[in-house]
């Protein structure tokens, strides 16, 4: 029982940072249409970034938690005006390819400067503890991920269902036209939305920075697990991503633990499971399927 | 084995009679060196996982034997002209494969040196079989290339999963714990050193208590659900033996300490690190791992002295990777100079069995079975952050390995 537990929190950590990673992927994708390749590079920034203000400058874990999405936020805004959205209107191909040019660079440029070597984060020290649950003790930072990215999701969840931007942003994901036509300037919306999704990758980054190695390639791996998340919550769909990015993480965790006599399974179980739901409902577990052009 | 050195001393004795008198049957003209200049290929990773470890910094320490031997042997050098290549495989066999051919045939390299990545090693290893050219490997692991894959013009340098498992294995049963868990990646690589280290757990009385072979790549980045198991287990494992290698290693150990499994009495073990390895994770988050190193830059005086110059050069501490690229390019030079050849076929010969001493090599033997290079191990332990007095200086050597039982005996498997 003790060990389940302990798995399934150790699911649910992992769970967090692909629902953030996904949640951004999500706006964006519903926004602009764009399947932002470049995400992960994103998250790699937010995790260097911290790493560098800390051993370059001396700032601290919680100035960063501010600092890196922030300024990943306008560097993503930046971007989609310098480039993205002159490709949004052709097959979203182009934007795929500009975006997967875009982490090959970003990663490329860190690579030249700081190498391929790790570098060192360490928790800060308010967190170096563990928090004691009676049946079990559980590291204190795993807890303060998985308490902050559900204020996160539950913040951005306000934000939408509650706010004027967040009404334009829903109605200009599920039916962009119908949204301009009703004379509401949703192109006014997409860079700023643009910028928070890269914002939630930087924000996932510095969370990442004291568990993970830091290093230029470290979003490159977790990417993939991501559009598989993204995909199975349905493509644009806000809930799903968040909801299948918990769940992924859940069914990782008891996979590797409960399946690891069946190694070939534990390993390729998110994508069996992204199989088995688009047998079964192609536009993803809260998709919606696009109405016939 | 009688047999062979007398080959090679009749060899050598050939090469001293045409080295002075000239016209004896291994001068064949007047040149002795194809193109009279001796050309060194450095071919391994420049970019990706072991560019750190080895990469460009293995170029700068074969450049700097080269510079070393003009130095030393100023007019009398067999010959003036001495170049470095090199190129980058990215890891990947097949590139490994075309970039040797290349090497060997359009640059005109009488040797290949260092090409990490066991996959990658064993390609190069059938290229320079067919191309009767001279094949240092240093940054690999695997023994195949000294057991079912070695040939005649292959040598393997540095270490092998062998040498890992035998040191940490055995010294971490006897003096941390018998009860051992493994995590593996579960690819070659891991699988090897599983088996390797659960071989050399069990010749030292001790026992694999648990195992677990994780995704590779581990795209989720975590390992928690193993190291919650690892305390669990009945009877509990006192070490925890890591076979992940560089940044999936970073990932391993950040965890391991987040759970505070050496407080809960689960001591930590690692298959393969490097000291760039140990720089990037900091001494402190790996305090009193053991592990099995193959040289150390501040071991004696002669190392610190390499370090020293090494630093200048690059900037930075060498890895015993850098060391032994720097000793094998030396010894090849030095060995035609000796020969008075660069005739693949006349260096083979004099190489085997050689006795060697050098910054790198410590009562190092070129065996002239299989053509391990033999020679002293370390089994080494992080220290403590309060100990670490100078930036690099993290490690402490506690025991040193005798050549002799440092590597496996010759494998049956090898045919020269």
């Amino acid at each position: 029982m003790t060990g389940f537990l302990q798995n399934t929190f150790n699911g649910l950590v992992s769970g967090a940072f692909y629902a953030l990673l996904a949640l951004g992927l999500a706006v964006i994708f519903g926004m602009l249409r764009v399947v932002n390749f470049a995400h992960g590079a994103f998250y790699m920034l937010g995790a260097f970034g911290a790493y560098v203000l800390l051993s370059e400058a001396g700032v601290p874990f919680w100035a960063a938690l501010v600092i890196m999405p922030v300024g990943l936020g306008l560097l993503g805004m930046a971007l989609e005006r310098a480039v993205i959205h002159r490709l949004t209107r052709l097959d979203p191909l182009y934007n795929f390819l500009l975006t997967f040019g875009l982490t090959l660079i970003l990663q490329d440029l860190v690579k030249s400067r700081y190498g391929v070597q790790s570098s060192p984060y360490a928790t800060p020290s308010a967190l170096g503890g563990s928090v004691d649950f009676g049946l079990f003790d559980f590291p204190t930072y795993r807890v303060f991920i998985l308490g902050f990215a559900v204020a996160v999701c539950v913040a951005v969840w306000w934000l939408l269902s509650h706010t004027r931007v967040g009404m334009v942003v829903r109605a200009a994901t599920e039916r962009p036209e119908l949204t301009r036509a009703f004379g509401i300037n949703v192109g006014r919306w997409v860079t700023p939305v643009f910028g928070f999704g890269i914002a939630l990758a930087g924000l996932a980054g510095v969370l990442a920075a004291p568990m993970r190695a830091v290093n230029p390639l470290m979003g490159a791996d977790l990417i993939i697990v991501v559009f598989a998340v993204v995909v199975i919550g349905g493509l644009g769909s806000i809930f799903g991503s968040v909801a299948a990015g918990f769940g992924i993480g859940l069914v990782q965790a008891w996979g590797e633990a409960y399946l690891s006599d069946f190694p070939i399974v534990s390993q390729t179980i998110v994508f069996i499971v992204m199989a088995v739901v688009l047998l079964w409902r192609p536009a993803g577990l809260f998709g919606r399927e696009e109405a016939p052009a | 084995m009688r047999r062979t050195v007398g080959v090679a001393a009749a060899s050598a004795a050939m090469v001293l009679l045409a080295g002075c008198g000239g016209g004896g049957p291994q001068s064949g003209g007047d040149q002795k060196l194809t193109g009279d200049k001796i050309v060194l290929g450095v071919l391994n990773d420049q970019s990706g996982a072991y560019s750190e470890l080895s990469g460009k910094n293995s170029v700068k320490a074969v450049e700097m034997a080269v510079a070393d031997f003009k130095a030393k042997h100023g007019d009398q050098a067999v010959t003036k002209n001495i170049s470095v290549e090199t190129a980058d495989h990215q890891n990947k066999p097949d590139i490994a494969n075309s970039k040797a051919a290349e090497m060997y045939d359009r640059k005109g390299a009488d040797i290949i040196l260092d090409v990490p990545t066991s996959s990658a090693a064993l390609k190069v290893a059938d290229v320079a079989k067919e191309k009767k050219k001279l094949y240092f490997n240093i940054g690999a692991a695997t023994t195949d290339l000294t057991g079912k894959s070695c040939n005649k013009y292959t040598f393997h340098y540095a270490y092998d999963t062998h040498m890992l498992a035998n040191g940490t294995g055995k010294v971490t049963t006897q003096q941390v714990g018998k009860n051992w868990y493994i995590l593996y990646p579960n690819y070659a690589f891991g699988q090897d050193m599983e088996k390797s280290f659960t071989a050399a757990i069990t010749a030292a009385g001790g026992q694999v208590v648990g195992k677990d072979g994780a995704p590779f790549p581990n795209t989720s980045g975590d390992y928690s659900t193993f190291l919650l198991k690892a305390p669990t287990l009945n009877p509990k494992p006192q070490v925890l033996g890591t076979m992940q290698a560089g940044a999936e290693l970073v990932n391993v150990v950040k965890q391991y300490n987040e759970f505070k499994l050496r407080d809960k009495g689960v001591g930590l073990a690692v298959g393969l690190m490097f000291i760039t390895d140990i720089h990037s994770l900091t001494p402190a988050a790996l305090a009193g791992t053991t592990y099995t190193d193959a040289w150390y830059w501040n071991f004696d005086q002669t190392n610190r002295e390499f370090a020293d110059r090494f630093q200048k050069e690059t900037g930075t501490r060498p890895s015993f990777a850098h060391a032994a690229n720097y000793s094998a390019a030396m010894q090849y030079l030095e060995a035609v100079q000796a020969a008075g050849t660069d005739d693949a076929d006349t260096i083979v010969k004099a190489l085997e069995g050689k006795e060697i001493n050098d910054v790198f090599l410590r009562n190092g033997k070129i065996r002239a079975e299989d053509h391990r290079v033999i020679h002293d191990a370390y089994l080494a332990q992080v220290k403590p952050q309060a100990e670490v007095t100078e930036p690099w200086d993290y490690v402490k050597v506690l025991e040193t390995i005798p050549a002799a039982e440092a590597f496996a005996a010759p494998s049956p498997d090898c045919k020269l």
